[in-house]
């Protein structure tokens, strides 16, 4: 009995402990395949290459070591370049196809996430989903010749078929006023003169992913959840509070008109990747956290867009009952579909399922998996298993969201929401990015949760599933992922600090104001903001509460790249990291500031943001 | 017969007035859709023409005007400054509450609440790369287009003894801040230093020592030319001209200028420059003058040259800019655009 107990705690040390970090997964995330539909290529983030399958014989010709954590990919319509944009490396590899070597680097900016050329090949053209702009790469000569501004975390890129326009989504809504409506935009580029000619707002929408512009240019198709996350999350059960919707624009349908793919009891989410038929009849949407591909009647879609007045226009995204008008079928693929590419000859679909490290073959005639190209991945550990469950929507009620359609790619979605049953406009909460957060207990910005099985296991099913969540085995795998998200490097710090950086350093860790008194230490930055991720993890009352919440008592938040995670404060209130100070720290509750010079501010904020 | 006889006087300068250049005025104001009749700078781009005014900024294109304010997305509706993008086709805009950027039908805002801007009495701003060079009422600012990162330039750490900034223009190799009242700054690109200008009289309005430095404190305008390093001062009481070794100041006693109270100085290359005043807008050929303006006493159109030897020829024009106050000019090729206190002129060039 007393070696069965032993044994038990071994297996469970054991479970706990296993080494599993060095493992490292393909997680193909997009597709590209050549005009002759002999070869394919598939964007391995996991493993930062680029794997070349020979598609006759499906064997692997090569594998081609990229850049850290590669995300986009571009094959130019002659075969001859492939382009790689490597997010945590903030350059674009350029693969020659006949070789298949990387033959340059060019640069990039921060988080280069999608890439594309003009027609001529002369620009190319990348998104840089931190720097939030679009770098001209002057093709010729090798160098960026200019930034773009485009919206917030800028992700994905589409070339006109004409090649006048290039069209730029974004992952994150724009930074607006608190708690108003999200809103993000259509980026478009004039490709002749390399300058932004156009923005198209697109209303209530927060994430939106790829973007697809059928072969007569008459019709543009982009993948965006729309949240609700000003009404409180809790009425899951009463409707959707996050949508799954495409944003179509162009002369077909005139405007930008949103439409939902979900249906009133069954939600497919999130909408990543399309892809368009040439004969603009088939559009095929891959829908992450549901496993699965929706397939569009585009003929349908639009004799329906047709058919609404202005105002439906404008409301049937909300109207889930739409979609029985031109969702066509609902494709079960592998896990964690992401990027997809259709055979020239438009009889085979091959989708990368990232989590499930495969690419499905979609027979299009039949719409059935027929077929599957594995990667060679390593068995699922923990860490693997938990990030399935991470993107995997099927826990909620009706399959409606999975943890990563709020905190996108283990990041955040920008947004204030209103999550607990504890009536309209109390306790908003800003979302927080999840990298780095193992050892930064308690959890939830009024500290409630004390560990992450807590904030993950019964909060989340309580709170925001509605629905019989994770069994044990699994809350460990997911926990066991979280706490192993890796941390993206931080693009402000270099090797040593800079002379502002420095000056804020001194700033963040004094203890006596500019006339010399001393700073109680609880309003020194570096008191509550201690330890290797800058908090105490205690709870404190630092003025920023609202007449809104419940306890002006604030769990400290880590600083990890907190330049990336605007809005701030628990509630999102603050646009950017000046408000902090300018706007919600009139007393010197929150810190010790209004001794500082307009300057000597700014030096602080220039120092947060290498933490 | 009309068009005969109004273009033969606009050519009929051309007798008097050597090589000076002669246009045909045409002027807006609110009445064909200029948003205020204040006109306080302009900018040309290409085929867009924006005008900063009192009561928003003006974007005449293709014949027609469009007018955008606070309800628009701008920071603030008194908009002093403009200053395009030509890299990227984005615009600066200076306003009395902050500065905004327009891209492409959208306005960002950056203010000293929201941002590491110094100050939102922006008077200046100037672009050069990725840099966004920014004069206010506070000190200098710029701010980095690629990192977010703001650097503010005051009496800590330039030297800079008065931080009010009243214009900044950028080159490849120097930037330069016109200081009201503290002379004029200079920013050198490649050492990252910054050296400042000042009046050898000091404060006082007296001329003691002319042409051996900046004419006066009171700066409101700089312009620098980098093929000829030629540096060119606006002041409120004359008008300074720099090349790196010598000083040449102009006042209106020994000058072609109308007036010592100058807005703007906008320089063609090292020889050649225009100056706004309160008396008319000048223009200056290394030798000869000219000045376009609305008389000011009976308001008629008048254009006066004063020649190398000093002698003055006074023509009456058909027409002249909108008024004799003007605040600033840009190019447009052979023609030219004036910002005026009463309306926004367009320089067709005649001659």
């Amino acid at each position: 009995m007393r070696w069965a107990a032993l044994w038990l705690a071994f297996c469970a040390v054991s479970r706990a402990t296993v080494p599993v970090a060095a493992v490292r997964y393909p997680s193909p995330i997009e597709l590209a395949i050549t005009p002759d539909g002999l070869r394919l290529y598939v964007l391995c983030e996991g493993t930062d290459e680029v794997v070349a399958y020979d598609l006759p014989s499906g064997a692997v010709c090569r594998r081609i070591a990229v850049g850290r954590v590669p995300k986009g990919m571009m094959l130019t319509p002659d075969a001859k370049r492939l382009y790689v944009a490597n997010s945590w490396s903030d350059n674009v590899s350029e693969i020659d196809t006949a070789s298949l070597e990387v033959v340059r680097t060019l640069p990039a900016g921060f988080e280069p996430n999608a890439v594309v050329t003009d027609r001529a090949q002369r620009f190319l053209y990348v998104a840089n989903r931190i720097s939030n702009d679009v770098s001209v790469v002057d093709l010729a000569t090798g160098l960026e010749s200019k930034r773009l501004l485009a919206g917030r975390g800028a992700s994905y890129l589409a070339l006109s078929p004409d090649g006048s326009r290039v069209y730029c989504t974004h992952i994150y809504p724009k930074i607006t006023t608190f708690r108003a409506t999200p809103e993000s935009e259509i980026t478009v580029i004039d490709a002749a003169r390399q300058m932004v000619a156009d923005r198209y707002g697109l209303r209530n929408a927060a994430g939106v992913f790829h973007i697809a512009v059928s072969a007569d240019g008459r019709l543009g198709m982009a993948a965006e959840m729309r949240p609700k996350n000003l009404i409180p999350l809790a009425h899951v059960e009463h409707g959707w509070v996050i949508g799954n919707s495409i944003s179509l624009f162009g002369d077909d349908v005139g405007g930008v008109v949103q439409i939902p793919i979900d249906e009133l009891d069954r939600y497919y989410t999130p909408p990543f990747d399309i892809v368009l038929t040439p004969d603009k009849s088939t559009a095929y949407v891959s829908t992450t956290g549901s496993d699965s591909v929706t397939v569009i009647d585009v003929r349908r879609l639009l004799a329906f867009v047709k058919t609404l007045s202005p105002a439906e226009r404008s409301g049937v995204a909300n109207d889930l009952s739409a979609s029985a008008n031109y969702v066509a079928a609902r494709i079960p693929v592998g896990q964690g579909p992401k990027g997809m590419a259709l055979a020239p000859d438009g009889k085979r679909l091959y989708v990368a399922n990232r989590t499930g490290d495969t690419i499905s073959i979609v027979e299009t005639a039949s719409r059935r998996v027929t077929g599957e190209l594995s990667l060679g991945a390593p068995a699922a550990n923990e860490q693997r298993r938990g990030e399935r469950l991470f993107y995997k929507a099927a826990f909620a009620f009706h399959g409606h969201f999975g943890c990563a359609n709020c905190h996108i790619e283990g990041t955040f979605d920008g947004l204030s929401w209103d999550l607990e049953p504890d009536g309209f406009g109390k306790d908003y909460v800003d979302n927080r990015l999840l990298e780095d957060i193992a050892d930064t207990a308690p959890f939830k910005w009024n500290g409630s949760n004390p560990n992450l099985e807590t904030e993950c296991g019964p909060r989340t099913e309580k709170y925001f599933y509605r629905s019989e969540s994770y069994d044990g085995w699994q809350l460990e795998d997911l926990v066991s992922f979280i706490k192993s998200m890796p941390l993206r490097p931080n693009r402000y710090r270099s090797a040593e600090l800079t002379p502002a950086q420095e000056r804020g350093k001194a700033i963040f860790e004094r203890t006596r104001r500019k006339d010399g008194k001393p700073i109680p230490a609880l309003n020194q930055c570096a008191v509550c903001h201690s330890g290797a991720h800058y908090t105490d993890q205690k709870l404190h009352d630092v003025g920023t509460g609202k007449p809104t919440d419940r306890s002006p008592l604030i769990d400290v938040p880590q600083l990890t790249n907190i330049a990336l995670t605007a809005p701030y404060l628990h509630d999102g209130s603050a646009r950017t990291l000046e408000e902090i100070w300018t706007v919600f720290n009139p007393n010197d509750t929150h810190g010790v500031t209004n001794d500082l010079q307009k300057d000597e501010l700014n030096d602080l904020i220039e120092y947060l943001k290498t933490l | 017969m009309r068009k005969v006889i109004a273009f033969l006087l606009a050519l009929a300068p051309a007798a008097f007035t050597a090589d000076m250049p002669c246009f045909r005025w045409e002027n807006f104001t609110t009445a064909n859709g200029l948003p205020d009749n204040h006109v306080f700078n302009v900018a040309v781009d290409g085929k867009r023409v924006w005008a900063a005014t009192e009561n928003g900024l003006g974007l005449y294109e293709n014949g027609t005007w469009k007018v955008y304010r606070p309800e628009d997305g701008l920071v603030h509706r008194a908009v002093l400054w403009v200053a395009p993008d030509k890299r990227t086709g984005d615009v600066w805009i200076a306003t009395m509450g902050g500065l905004s950027r327009f891209s492409a039908g959208r306005f960002d805002t950056y203010t000293q609440l929201t941002s590491g801007l110094a100050n939102d009495v922006v008077y200046g701003v100037a672009v050069l790369g990725d840099y966004v060079w920014v004069a206010t009422a506070a000190g200098g600012s710029r701010f980095n287009t690629r990192t977010g990162q703001w650097s503010l330039y005051n009496e800590r750490n330039t030297p800079m003894y008065e931080i009010w900034t009243y214009a900044v223009t950028a080159t490849p190799s120097k930037v330069y801040y016109a200081v009201w009242g503290g002379g004029v700054l200079e920013y050198d690109v490649k050492t990252d230093h910054w050296k400042d200008y000042n009046d050898p009289d000091g404060e006082t309005e007296i001329v003691l020592y002319k042409d051996q430095g900046l004419i006066h404190e009171i700066t409101t305008s700089v312009s620098y030319v980098e093929k000829d390093k030629v540096l060119w001062v606006a002041t409120y009481f004359g008008a300074s001209r720099y090349d790196g070794r010598n000083w040449k100041n102009f006042l209106d006693k020994d000058s072609g200028l109308p007036s010592n109270f100058l807005n703007q100085v906008k320089a063609v290359d090292g020889n050649h420059a225009w100056f706004s005043t309160d008396k008319g807008l000048a223009y200056y050929d290394g030798e000869n003058w000219a000045v376009y303006r609305p008389a000011l006493d009976t308001h008629r159109p008048e254009m006066l040259v004063r020649d190398a030897a000093g002698k003055v020829t006074r023509t009456e024009t058909e027409t002249a800019p909108a008024h004799n106050y003007i605040l600033g000019v840009d190019f447009d090729g052979d023609d030219i655009w004036v910002a005026t206190a009463k309306g926004l002129s367009h320089g067709i060039r005649v001659k």
